[in-house]
């Protein structure tokens, strides 16, 4: 039925941003994440220095016109460590999620595509994912000691199975297309053929999971901050300053709840996001969630 | 009820398309009807509203996007549009049943096919005792002669052949004894061999059944073979209809006259020369492929078993047979594509069974190849300059002499310069495989192998594409293989046949002698079962 192709093609390609706005979750969590990355990328403009600046007169001071969000046990303020925590956050789930999706898309558009090397590194990479990532990263930590390279580097690892198996999968499909067979009996090496034809569809999948490790990444900072693995305590991310305030909890809860609203909503921020994307570029994904869910 | 009233009237039936595509209208004011005991064949090319049709009588449109207008579609006198949905469901299957194109996607994979024909009957005649549905499911496979019933009826789809699929889809459809039954091409998918035992059966049931079919197809083969009356449709509307017999041999409207000028027939070319060099040479090729199990059961198919034969320069070489008899593994080969177990490929001279690395993509760009489906050989992602400069400057070519002669294969293919700042779903089928046609010359190879180049394309497009390559083959001299299951296309565009069957070449001559005087059994079963072959023979 020629005529009904036509029209649904039509429909689907209108203009991604378009259909974006339509979709009013994923419009407000944009806005959302934009007003987070703002307050952090501004943090210094907003509110100076405070974040470093003890006050110890000013022991825990609950939420109220001059502390924003109270302060903590060494009498910082703990609107602006959340703030400037953000800086460390984020940067730490965007440069993960990116590293992630960088290394794991060469790793599975190689195995997918060059067949004899599959077997060995896809076992390589279950073998990666039975090691416990929040253990691994926490091992690397204390043997390397903690830097943005190290704690990147252990984030990262966990994830790249993930992203491997997904790029292999597209790749062993459009490996079969013939646009493909005609590109390589162009006579066109291999890594050409890879990145001119096949890189491109495995580019839409790869947005919608990059969102996702990015909230993942940004969750195991944290973790590695509770746990005191994560960046010394001068240097605040929302990991550390929750661990902080873990000791003081039950006198000032808001040394928990603001740096702890600020990472959930990020994350769900995140995830809200790279759901929209997923509708937008994957329509047969999402129709499939819906049956399942 | 009469036995002159019909069991399907249609009258003026309209249905619309959504706004701002190139016409307002899929089906405009359609009138047919379908008696007892008769085929009515509507015959179209791609985009002529014939699948529309047929949707809309099973009220199978989707309604968002396709509504019905106007008109009445009347199914033993009770207007279906007017239909309540519950109605709708006890007038499918009981009263109106389908077969579509393809027999594999329409059965349910994980489902025993007796099973999947038993479901029907137990779905809409509730009252049956269990221990009658059993029987009669064996019955309506013997009905459909399926061998064996009792045994296949516990088979799964996978482990029959296309043949017995559509087999069982009929069955699938008869189990109610339906008035009317709706065929969306139904032979469109197999083997010509296939087609003609499918195409008989038809009539037989109609008869025991005393049913009426409505036929979507688009060969006018088929409708010469089993057609009561023919509606002839072009972008929606009826343009001629009739019996066969007048429509086929005295068409009045222009367009019926050029779709049956353009079905291809048994036309040979002038024998070619012998004792040239040959440009590639084929010795004792063999191809097999291995599977092995979970439980670690190797089974192996020979896919190519000891193939030779020689191509000569400018020579086009027909390759055919059905699926499965190892036509396509033989491009592949020959693209090298595929690694042979054994066996010599002497391009002039050169060995390149063996080639791998930089030396087989040295070789590739000597050797190039047409794929069948134009929709999926170009990437959708590229404008159609890059396509065709790409293979070209990989090999040396600067940028701007790539460019330039990208324009020149245009305008050689019968499509217009601008046309390389575009993407591939802006042109049309018949575009597409001109381009991919100048993305193999672009080239400028020796031997081109096409894989069932023209078999997706519309009778009157394919027509063109056939002209188009014997145009260009006259001019650049290049060799071709030509792989088709069609014996009438093969017969236009092939200096030689070579017949294949389970991988193997049991007959190769000059395309006349194949045809005329076949040596092999197989060659002439193959023939026999070429549609419309019986009237064409007949009336020269």
């Amino acid at each position: 039925m020629s005529a009904t192709e036509r029209a649904t093609s039509s429909a689907r390609r209108t203009h991604f941003v378009e259909a974006l706005l339509a979709n009013r979750v994923a419009l407000f969590s944009g806005i959302l994440l934009l007003a987070i990355v703002l307050s952090a990328v501004l943090a210094t403009v907003i509110t100076g220095d405070d974040a470093f600046l003890i006050r110890p007169r000013q022991r825990l001071r609950p939420p109220g016109a001059e502390f924003w969000f109270g302060t903590d046990a060494l009498g910082r303020d703990v609107f602006a460590l959340v703030l400037h925590g953000g800086r460390i956050s984020l940067l730490v789930g965007l440069l993960a999620a990116l590293a992630g999706a960088t290394v794991g898309t060469a790793i599975g558009l190689l195995t997918g595509y060059f067949r004899w090397l599959d077997p060995i590194v896809m076992r390589v990479m279950d073998g990666v994912m039975a090691i416990p990532g929040i253990l691994f990263a926490v091992a690397l930590v204390s043997l390397v000691g903690p830097s943005l390279v190290t704690i990147v580097a252990a984030i990262t690892f966990a994830e790249i199975p993930r992203v491997t198996r997904l790029v292999r999968s597209v790749v062993l499909s459009v490996r079969e297309e013939s646009y493909v067979r005609a590109a390589e009996g162009l006579g066109i090496p291999p890594l050409l053929v890879l990145v001119r034809h096949i890189l491109p569809s495995c580019i839409a999948p790869l947005i919608v999971q990059t969102t996702y490790m990015f909230a993942a990444a940004i969750l195991s900072e944290a973790v590695l901050g509770f746990l005191g693995v994560g960046f010394p305590p001068d240097l605040p991310s929302w990991g550390n300053v929750l661990a902080e305030g873990r000791a003081v909890f039950q006198r000032a809860p808001w040394t928990i709840i603001a740096p702890g609203l600020f990472l959930a909503v990020t994350v769900m921020a995140v995830n809200l996001l790279g759901d929209g994307l997923r509708d937008r570029l994957d329509p047969r994904l999402s129709r499939a969630a819906k049956v399942s869910s | 009820m009469t036995a002159f009233e019909p069991i399907l009237r249609i009258e003026n039936l309209s249905v619309a398309l959504p706004a701002g595509l190139d016409r307002s209208h899929a089906v405009q004011a359609l009138s047919l009807d379908v008696h007892r005991r008769q085929i009515v064949c509507v015959v179209g090319e791609s985009g002529s509203g014939k699948s529309v049709t047929a949707s809309a009588v099973m009220r199978l449109l989707p309604e968002k996007v396709l509504r019905i207008t106007g008109g009445a579609i009347r199914l033993e006198g009770e207007d279906i549009a007017a239909a309540s949905p519950s109605r709708l469901c006890e007038l499918r299957g009981n009263r109106m049943a389908m077969i579509f194109q393809e027999p594999l996607t329409a059965l349910n994979p994980v489902m025993r096919v007796g099973d999947q024909i038993a479901e029907v009957l137990r779905i809409h005649r509730p009252k049956m005792a269990w221990d009658q549905v059993n029987p009669c499911v064996i019955e309506l496979m013997a009905d459909v002669h399926l061998p064996d019933p009792e045994r296949l009826a516990k088979a799964y789809p996978h482990q029959l052949s296309g043949g017995q699929r559509q087999r069982v889809m009929i069955a699938m459809a008869l189990a109610l004894e339906p008035a009317l039954i709706i065929a969306d091409e139904p032979t469109t998918a197999l083997d010509v061999t296939t087609q003609a035992q499918i195409l008989r059966l038809f009539r037989e049931l109609l008869t025991k059944h005393d049913s009426g079919v409505l036929m979507i197809t688009h060969d006018f083969g088929v409708v010469a073979d089993v057609a009561d009356h023919v509606v002839v449709m072009r972008q929606g509307e009826v343009v001629e209809c009739g019996a066969p017999d007048k429509v086929l041999t005295a068409p009045e409207h222009p367009y019926t006259r050029a779709l049956i000028e353009a079905v291809p027939r048994f036309r040979y070319r002038a024998e070619p020369e012998a004792d040239k060099q040959p440009v590639l040479s084929v010795e004792d090729l063999s191809l097999t492929y291995r599977n092995t199990s979970f439980l670690g059961a190797k089974r192996e198919t020979k896919a190519l078993d000891a193939v030779s034969f020689r191509l000569a320069p400018g020579e086009t070489l027909g390759v055919v047979g059905e699926s499965g008899s190892g036509k396509t593994s033989l491009a592949k080969t020959l693209l090298r594509f595929e690694k042979p177990d054994s066996g010599r490929i002497l391009f002039r001279g050169r060995d390149v069974a063996g080639l791998s690395g930089a030396g087989l993509r040295e070789m590739r760009r000597h050797i190039q190849m047409v794929f069948q489906d134009p929709y999926k050989s170009l990437n959708p992602r590229r404008r159609i300059g890059q396509s065709l400069i790409e293979g070209p400057i990989q090999h040396g070519v600067p940028r701007i002499r790539a460019v330039d002669r990208a324009g020149e294969l245009m305008e050689l293919v019968g499509l217009r310069r601008d046309a390389l700042d575009r993407f591939p779903h802006e042109f049309s089928g018949g575009q597409r495989q001109r381009i991919c046609i100048a993305r193999a010359l672009a080239m400028e190879p020796s031997v081109i192998v096409a894989d069932e180049a023209v078999s997706a394309l519309d009778v009157s497009v394919q027509a063109q594409v056939l002209r188009l390559f014997e145009d260009l083959q006259k001019r650049l001299g290049f060799a071709m293989i030509f792989v088709t299951h069609d014996l009438r296309v093969a017969s236009n565009i092939c200096d030689r046949i070579a017949v294949m069957q389970r991988g193997r070449i049991i007959e190769i001559g000059a395309s006349r002698r194949v045809f005329e005087q076949p040596e092999a059994a197989y060659t002439r079963e193959l023939l026999a079962a070429v549609p419309g072959f019986a009237r064409e023979a007949a009336g020269g």
